[in-house]
């Protein structure tokens, strides 16, 4: 199978970096090729947002933000519940090439595990499991 | 029962080979769809014990208990004492967070964002765009005229 803890792209794109940098950081930019609305408050540590006109929100953490050659941000992983630690880590870096720039992004996180959600699922089913089954198997039997 | 185990013992690690063989077997008793229909009887009912299952679905109760071994051991369901003995199952949410993950991952659309950025940035180059976000509702491509 593989489980898909990163994605990676690069694109070449025809515009100087500020002017990326510009779409990255902005929430005029971001507002527009991203969401349908945007707010942000570009330093590390600070909030960010994206809503959609079909219902849709996006809550962002800025983490980075090294102009014009890298921001970065955390979000919530999609489908997840909202009160779930898990983020994933996404990080646009530009680079000036010829008249353009290369950007990448990075997302990554989605294969994060952390201890406590699992204590949690499975703590409380260990207990006690194999005679709970026993007593399955013995009402089936005598069914 | 011998996979219980492994599970204790993955609460302590953070790998990428356990997560992904948890979401292997959210994925495959998904597959199957009496084991869909039983997940979806206790997603919607709640807590139902095999003859609770057998009455409301088109199956044996022979037949539930042997989907239930494998949804128990995914992690999906999990059995408690009902009344009389009787062990009722009431369905889990972690391994299908897990599942939502490997999905997420699957439905980031980078490819269409990126385009919608290089069309952002084009449309800017020909026409700066002087509407204030917030008055446009709209993405790329749906800029007033």
């Amino acid at each position: 199978m593989g489980f898909p803890d990163r994605i990676e792209r690069t694109v070449q794109v025809a515009h100087p970096p500020a002017k990326v940098w510009a779409a990255l950081t902005t929430a005029e930019g971001l507002g527009s090729w991203f969401g349908n609305k945007a707010t942000i408050d570009l330093r590390p540590g600070g909030s960010a947002s994206m809503t959609w006109d079909h219902g849709l929100t996006a809550e962002m953490r800025v983490e980075r933000v090294e102009e014009p050659t890298v921001f970065a941000f955390t979000w919530h992983i999609y489908g997840l519940p909202d009160d779930d630690p898990r983020r994933t880590y996404v990080e646009f870096t530009l680079e000036a090439v010829g008249e353009g720039t290369r950007l990448t992004v990075v997302e990554s996180g989605f294969a994060q595990l952390p201890d406590d959600v699992y204590r949690k699922a499975y703590e409380s089913n260990t207990d006690g499991w194999a005679s709970e089954l026993g007593e399955l198997v013995d009402y089936l039997d005598a069914a | 029962m011998a996979g219980r185990a492994n599970w204790v013992s993955w609460s302590t690690t953070s790998m990428l080979p356990e997560i992904e063989a948890l979401a292997e077997q959210v994925f495959v008793a998904l597959a199957d769809p009496t084991r869909r229909s039983i997940l979806a009887a206790l997603a919607s009912g709640g807590p139902a014990t095999a003859t609770d299952l057998a009455v409301q679905l088109p199956i044996s109760r022979q037949a539930i208990a042997k989907h239930m071994a494998l949804l128990a051991d995914a992690g999906l369901v999990t059995a408690e004492a009902g009344e009389r003995r009787r062990v009722r199952y009431r369905l889990r949410s972690a391994p299908m967070q897990v599942a939502q993950q490997f999905l997420a991952a699957l439905a980031r659309d980078w490819d269409g964002a990126l385009d919608a950025l290089q069309d952002h940035l084009d449309q800017r180059t020909e026409r700066p765009v002087t509407t204030k976000f917030g008055d446009v509702g709209g993405g790329p491509g749906r800029k007033p005229a």
